[in-house]
């Protein structure tokens, strides 16, 4: 009975998502305060059956009911706990289902963390969330039902959780990323609710930044999980392949950066007013667009769903209502949104709107590359597949300008800047980094890499002109320590997002210059040197895994006749399906990887082994982990938990009006 | 003027979604039917391990063959690579096509992860890749003894796909 109770619940919160979307909007419309106020309840009631819905879902796993079509095709009775409940989003229906939990939780948070808002702005955001979450209930229960029951035959065991997906990393990687795509919702409903009652002022920008940043917090993590899952679960040491499903990640990630810049200079400064809401609904629609790529089967990806075109008939209607509503909404409503204020070329707000515009046509070409074999196709230019060379060809650049401009942005003023100050300021970490870059590589790697000189140039900018601009901050306090603690928490965190970018770059760039491997054959008992360590194929062992057996070989590393770490690369075969898994041995480090993985038995048992030797790759990781904690620092900063009285909102509006840069972070 | 420069998002948005109207009735998967139960097209094309070796479509004939596309940028043929040694082991003739490939690149894998291949057809520019309606890689192709091709699987093979997909219609073609 128990699946039968969660589509029961799932169908009452569909009908709660219906009255969402219409009583609360009617009243904003009408100015029933009534019909406004029910917006915050009936968001607690769709939460609480949603999650119920879930539940059922997650309990019905844990008791291996194979007699659900769904839990017989992720799920199997050898499954450890852990799998079995991250195998309930394994799969189309049921990640869908964490989908509509996730959306019900953003909009219980609105709803709860909202008590500074005037009514009527709740009511609309609300409903909007509503509208979407109409949409998908809707998806999950007309389409992708993962209640349906497998009667009156119901297997008797389940046919396991894709092998790939058995491991920690992809436990929490699809809830992250999740959290991030939905929580882009939260900005679009503000974005709507602001367009349908032309009211954009910047205490509407102060309400949305914190939902925003918390959501590419969400988001930023969740790609840089499933990247270094990616890295030690594929077993070829790759990080990044620039597959539709990456990519479907990426844009609404390099859209929601823009959007979170962009959103700084509304509330601060007034202006670009229209290219944040156009920002607003992008970053939500290139997610659902993700979703659509995903799930409709429309191009081909290691990650693809099991296609179904009724599904991708469905989801285009969706994106269809919600991306080509509110972008109609937009064309017809954003002049009543104009912004007022003026800046020169030389200020922050110039150079945060170029950094904008550099990183929404980084998206554009890469939404152009990721639909191009879809474009082909339908225009009968025969089938084509887009590869890694196209999207770095453009990348790279794109994002070396972002990273000069990044520095210089930091530290120009609002409104207009003076030349002559900056270069004075800048003139040091311009120097410094040049003189880094041009050195450094003399003593990575056998050859002089002049790539390398321009990434450490360009990572060590970044870091450098952050610090300049603690001390350019700092320039007339007394005792820099204690001054520099007093800073706001949005400031420290806008630093510490930035040297995070600065570390990825590094990570990024110095991995795939000086990144080398070997494939080779290796009998147990054979020694080999590569990189400067010495690597000891110790002995073969077969083991038994919960659901699958596995040979492990145990390879001892040696540096200077000292033992490093003994690396434990395994070869799985699963026990239903047959699928072969690699699991890499890795031994990490702050400047490099050793990893190593295992091929394929040869004769006499000798294998073929891959050693990768991988400097810097853990900067990649550690630069997307700096960038959430940045993000989580902005979001705490304490003005965004002030309650704001008229007095406050009036008081910042004159700050920003003035030409002193304001204390906080951007 | 200003007034419809805000609609040029949505004119975007509106062409996108022709596109993905037409791309969901089109499946990337799927290779133009027409090429089933026709012959191999023709080709005259160098092999991987050596390129003075040129071989054509009557090569491929007399024997029952998995025609394999792969390339060293693929991902999946990474995947797939130690089944297919697997499969030769057993016997399976298999051929492959080196898609769009670097040829030092493609010597350099056979020669470290194991080569399953009879030979490698270098399809350098992908037009062998054209003729069969190719889409990206892997693809697998099963040819009869005349040279004729009987099915085609998109994809990765692995244990599942082999003993439920293929291998029925390989041993059915053996028989016959």
């Amino acid at each position: 009975m128990v699946p039968e109770y969660g589509h029961y619940a799932l169908i009452l919160a569909f009908c709660l998502a219906v009255v969402l979307s219409v009583v609360p909007l009617w009243g904003a419309h009408t100015g029933n305060r009534n019909m406004m106020a029910t917006g915050r309840s009936l968001s607690v009631g769709m939460f609480a059956f949603v999650a119920i819905s879930f539940a059922c879902l997650v309990y019905s796993f844990l008791q291996d009911d194979f007699s659900v079509a769904y839990i017989a095709n992720q799920s199997n009775s050898l499954l450890p706990v852990q799998y079995k409940v991250s195998a309930v989003w394994g799969g189309h229906e049921g990640s869908l289902l964490l989908w509509v939990l996730i959306l019900a939780g953003w909009t219980l948070s609105v709803a709860l963390f909202s008590k500074q808002m005037p009514l009527d702005m709740v009511a609309r955001v609300l409903s909007v969330m509503g509208m979407i979450a109409v949409g998908f209930c809707a998806f999950v229960l007309f389409t992708s039902n993962p209640f349906d029951r497998l009667l009156p035959n119901a297997p008797a065991d389940g046919s396991d959780l894709n092998p790939l997906l058995q491991d920690p990393g992809l436990i929490i990687h699809p809830p992250m990323l999740y959290m991030g795509y939905v929580g882009f919702s939260v900005v679009f409903a503000f974005a709507i609710a602001a367009l349908l009652s032309g009211r954009l002022d910047s205490a509407w920008s102060r309400w949305s930044r914190p939902w925003t940043t918390i959501a590419w917090v969400f988001l930023t993590l969740g790609i840089a999980l499933g990247s270094w899952w990616a890295y030690y679960e594929l077993g070829w040491g790759g990080w990044w392949f620039w597959d539709p499903v990456e990519n479907a990640s990426f844009l609404p990630w390099l859209v929601g950066t823009a959007l979170i810049h962009s959103l700084a200079v509304t509330e601060k400064r007034g202006v670009f007013k229209s290219w944040t809401l156009l920002l607003a609904i992008f970053a939500f629609s290139l997610s659902l667009l993700g979703t659509f790529l995903v799930r409709s089967g429309v191009l081909t990806s290691v990650h693809a769903f099991a296609a179904d075109p009724e599904r991708g008939v469905f989801i285009l209607g969706f994106l269809a209502v919600v991306v080509g509503g509110s972008l109609t909404l937009y064309a017809l409503k954003a002049p009543s949104v104009k912004s007022a204020a003026s800046f020169e070329w030389i200020s922050r707000e110039s150079f945060l709107l170029a950094n904008n515009v550099l990183l929404v046509v980084a998206a554009g070409t890469i939404l152009l590359g990721t639909l191009y074999p879809l474009i082909a196709d339908a225009l009968n230019w025969g089938k084509i597949s887009v590869g890694p060379p196209y999207f770095n060809f453009f990348f790279t650049p794109l994002m070396a300008l972002v990273a000069v401009l990044m520095g210089v942005a930091a530290l120009v003023n609002w409104k207009r800047s003076n030349l002559s100050t900056l270069w004075k300021w800048l003139k040091t970490p311009i120097a410094m980094s040049l003189i880094l870059g041009g050195i450094l590589p003399l003593f990575i790697g056998e050859e002089y890499s002049f790539s390398a000189a321009l990434a450490i140039a360009l990572g060590s900018w970044i870091i450098l002109s952050m610090v300049t601009d603690v001390f350019y901050r700092l320039r007339n306090s007394k005792g820099f320590v204690k001054a520099f603690t007093k800073l706001p928490l949005s400031y420290k965190g806008m630093l510490i997002a930035h040297i995070g970018v600065a570390f990825t770059l590094l990570g990024a760039s110095l991995n795939t210059i000086y990144s080398d491997h070997r494939d080779l054959r290796m009998a147990p008992g054979e020694r080999l040197e590569q990189g400067g360590y010495e690597y000891l194929f110790k002995e073969l062992v077969e083991l038994r895994g919960p659901n699958y057996l596995a040979s492990r070989g145990i390879i001892e590393v040696y540096q200077d006749g000292k033992q490093v770490d003994v690396l434990h690369p395994e070869k799985r075969r699963y026990f239903s399906g047959g699928n072969l898994m690699t699991e890499a041995g890795i031994n990490a480090g702050f400047w490099r990887d050793l990893y190593v993985a295992l091929g394929e038995p040869l004769d006499n048992g000798a294998w073929a082994v891959r050693i990768h030797y991988k400097p810097f790759v853990r900067w990649i990781w550690l630069g997307a982990i700096l960038m959430g904690l940045g993000g989580l620092l902005a979001v705490l900063d304490k003005r965004y938990r002030q309650k704001v009285t008229q007095k406050r909102a009036s008081k910042v509006a004159l700050e920003s009006a003035s030409t002193t840069r304001a204390p906080s972070a951007s | 003027m200003s007034r419809l420069k805000l609609f040029i998002p949505l004119m975007i948005f509106v062409v996108l979604a022709v596109f993905f109207w037409r791309g969901l009735s089109l499946d990337p998967t799927d290779m133009p039917s027409a090429l089933i139960d026709r012959p191999m097209p023709a080709f005259s094309l160098p092999t991987v391990n050596d390129a003075t070796r040129v071989v054509s479509e009557g090569d491929l004939k007399g024997e029952v063959t998995l025609l394999n596309v792969w390339a060293t940028w693929c991902i999946s043929c990474r995947v797939e690579h130690p089944y297919l040694v697997e499969l030769a082991a057993q016997g399976v003739k298999i051929v492959g096509v080196n898609y769009k490939d670097d040829v030092q690149e493609a010597q350099k894998w056979l020669k470290n992860l194991h080569n399953p291949y009879v030979y490698s057809i270098v399809d350098a520019d992908g037009r062998l890749g054209i003729d069969l309606g190719v889409f990206g890689a892997p693809e697998t192709y099963v040819l009869d003894r005349q040279g004729v091709i009987r099915y085609k699987h998109v994809g990765v093979i692995d244990d599942k796909v082999w003993t439920e997909e293929i291998k029925p219609i390989v041993d059915a073609l053996k028989k016959g």
